[in-house]
């Protein structure tokens, strides 16, 4: 196998994008992604059954054109990998099978990854943001590296040491994801799916001190001190505020008054944003973080993007946002990711691992199982 | 003519069928649980293949059960094949799962002119479909499949573990109360069809239930 410059295509399929991605090295060659999205939004959020069905009919498709457009065949290819977890349980099946399969079909070593981490490995693509690489030199992280990741599906802010052995979970929500909190209100508000650009848009509009809404797990028994932090010092929790978000419409309407959606969409906007920010702020601070990657769909997020930027300077951190198309679920993440693995030289995960829907940051690749008794005839 | 089948409707299984070989079996595995299909399909495949000394070239055509069965395990199966199909460049076929177990009742000795057969559907229901036979033809599927309560189903001899599981409503063979889906039997079922000259499905899921998902009516307003 090249261990140098490895040719390796990223499956994803965590949640709801089907997504196919091809580096050669820290080079990306195609981030081709097919998403469902446009299916649940008469839902108002992803259901995993529909995203399961959706990832079995784009896959094939979606490699095929990603090779197409990587111009690379699948035996030019070094290694393949794939998200193992965390994420939906039957939409991670869905890839999972299929990159074993191509794994068989072509005899190419697979690697099982983490989704969280592939988040951070769009950063060592070249020309991204989160790349220290001089001129010549291989793209590496920044030193003392966090990531904030914030999606629909998980909120969380990890410390990496090393991205091929080394990541530690420092917080993450305890219930609602950041991104499914703005779905929820949304739908509350009548504002559609999905409700991170609609609240976006609207908070623009609306005054964001008519309103205030409270902030997750800030009081001190949950926070503690830096020498004897609380249980959930670094945690978010956002499903008291959809709770509040809800209550506070009830009343005006119980009063016969216009429920002041703008507002309600601003005050919850800037609930969430503060939190997000300055939770992930001073889990950096305290653990000697100065370089910060932000991941995930809500990076999208102008108020958190803005307020992240104003926080982390503050505190002497530099923020790294790599391009939208690199933030949301893509394969090209997880192809990232599988070739930092092959150039550290780790042990591929062979074909017999199982996906794990809640895969925890230490594993940034599932170790190689024994084969599972099978009954041959 | 080489066929690789698989199906994951029930349990994981697959195998290697050929006109050439005795019996027309190169090779076969299933497994016993139906919850591990991601983690023993792909090796199960690839000691079949190993085993057998054969390569994606020496396959000739995939044939998938598209179910019925559980959506997540039934799907693990049509993604394998639909990959393999693809790399390899290989015709892909779907085959209707409870035709494995059809053609294997039809294989016994006792086997009635006309039958069911049921797996079982989880939420007290059973996928089921019903078969006539005539002697030295292939099972004929005359009705369904169809997903529902056992005790709604035609007075017929009933086989397959969806019987057993009903066996207080369902006339259930006990020689097939435990029989799943195996991909052994669909192959071979494959394998007769094509060489009869018989079009066969592509590999599109019968799923049969919707994704249960539910939009959501507007919210209650407080007044
Ligand atoms: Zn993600």
């Amino acid at each position: 196998m090249n261990r140098s410059q490895p040719l390796v295509l990223g499956i994803e399929s965590s949640c709801d994008e089907t997504g196919v991605g091809i580096v050669r090295g820290t080079d990306l060659l195609t981030n081709t992604v097919s998403s469902s999205m446009d299916e649940h939004v008469r839902f108002g959020g992803v259901i995993p059954e529909i995203a399961s069905r959706a990832h079995l009919d784009a896959f094939v498709p979606t490699l095929q054109a990603a090779l197409a457009e990587a111009k690379v065949t699948l035996a030019d290819i070094d290694a393949i990998a794939v998200t193992a977890g965390p994420g939906l349980a039957g939409a991670l099946m869905v890839g999972v099978c299929a990159a074993k399969a191509l794994a068989v079909a072509t005899g190419k070593p697979l690697y099982a990854i983490n989704h969280l981490v592939a988040h951070v490995g769009v950063g060592l693509l070249d020309s991204q943001s989160g790349t220290a690489g001089g001129p010549g030199n291989a793209p590496s992280l920044p030193e003392n590296l966090g990531a904030l990741l914030v999606s629909g599906g998980h909120t969380e802010i990890l410390r990496i040491r090393s991205i091929t052995d080394d990541v530690e979970l420092l917080g993450s929500t305890i219930d609602d994801a950041a991104g499914e909190a703005y779905d929820k209100v949304a739908r509350i508000l009548g504002l559609g799916y999905p409700g991170g650009p609609a609240i976006d848009r609207l908070a623009r509009e609306g005054n964001a001190k008519a309103i205030r809404f409270p902030r997750g797990l800030t009081q001190p028994k949950y926070m503690g001190t830096a020498e004897e932090p609380g249980r959930h010092r670094y945690d978010w929790s956002f499903s008291g505020l959809k709770t509040a978000v809800a209550r506070c419409v009830e009343q005006f309407e119980a009063k016969g008054e216009t429920v002041p959606v703008a507002d309600i969409a601003t005050a919850f906007q800037e609930a969430v944003v503060d939190v997000i920010t300055s939770k992930a702020v001073l889990a950096c601070r305290e653990h000697g973080i100065t370089n910060v990657l932000l991941g995930g769909g809500v990076a999208a997020n102008s108020r958190l993007r803005q307020l992240t930027e104003q926080r982390c300077s503050a505190a002497g951190i530099r923020l790294h946002v790599p391009p939208l198309d690199l933030c949301t679920d893509n394969g090209a993440m997880v192809a990232a990711l599988g070739a930092q693995l092959v150039m550290a030289g780790s042990e591929p995960s062979g074909i017999a691992f199982a996906p794990d829907s809640s895969m925890p940051v230490t594993t940034v690749s599932a170790p190689a199982v024994e084969l599972a008794g099978t009954a041959a005839a | 003519m080489l066929i690789l089948a698989i199906d994951t409707s029930a349990v994981a299984s697959a195998a290697l069928v050929s006109d050439d070989a005795l019996e027309g079996v190169v090779g076969s595995f299933s497994t016993e649980d139906t919850r591990t299909h991601a983690e023993v399909l792909a090796p199960g495949i690839e000691k079949l293949l190993a085993e057998a000394d054969v390569t994606g070239a020496d396959v000739d055509a995939i044939v998938v059960g598209v179910g019925p069965g559980p959506f997540t395990g039934l799907r693990s199966g049509i993604a394998t094949a639909r990959t393999l199909a693809y790399v390899w460049g290989k015709p892909l076929y779907g085959l209707m799962s409870l035709d494995a177990v059809a053609l294997e009742v039809a294989e016994s000795t006792e086997a009635a002119p006309e039958f069911l057969v049921a797996t079982d559907a989880r939420r007290k229901e059973v996928y089921w479909a019903r078969y006539t036979l005539q002697v030295g033809q292939l099972p004929r599927l005359v009705d369904g499949p169809h997903v529902g309560f056992a005790s709604d189903l035609p007075d017929l001899p009933a086989y397959g573990a969806g019987a057993g599981l009903y066996s207080d409503v369902l006339r259930a063979d006990p020689d097939f109360s435990t029989e799943q889906p195996d991909a052994l039997y669909l192959g071979q079922f494959a394998l007769a069809r094509l060489e009869a000259g018989e079009q066969l499905m592509d590999s599109t899921p019968l799923y049969l239930r919707e994704s249960d998902a539910q939009v959501p009516g507007p919210r209650k307003r407080a007044l």
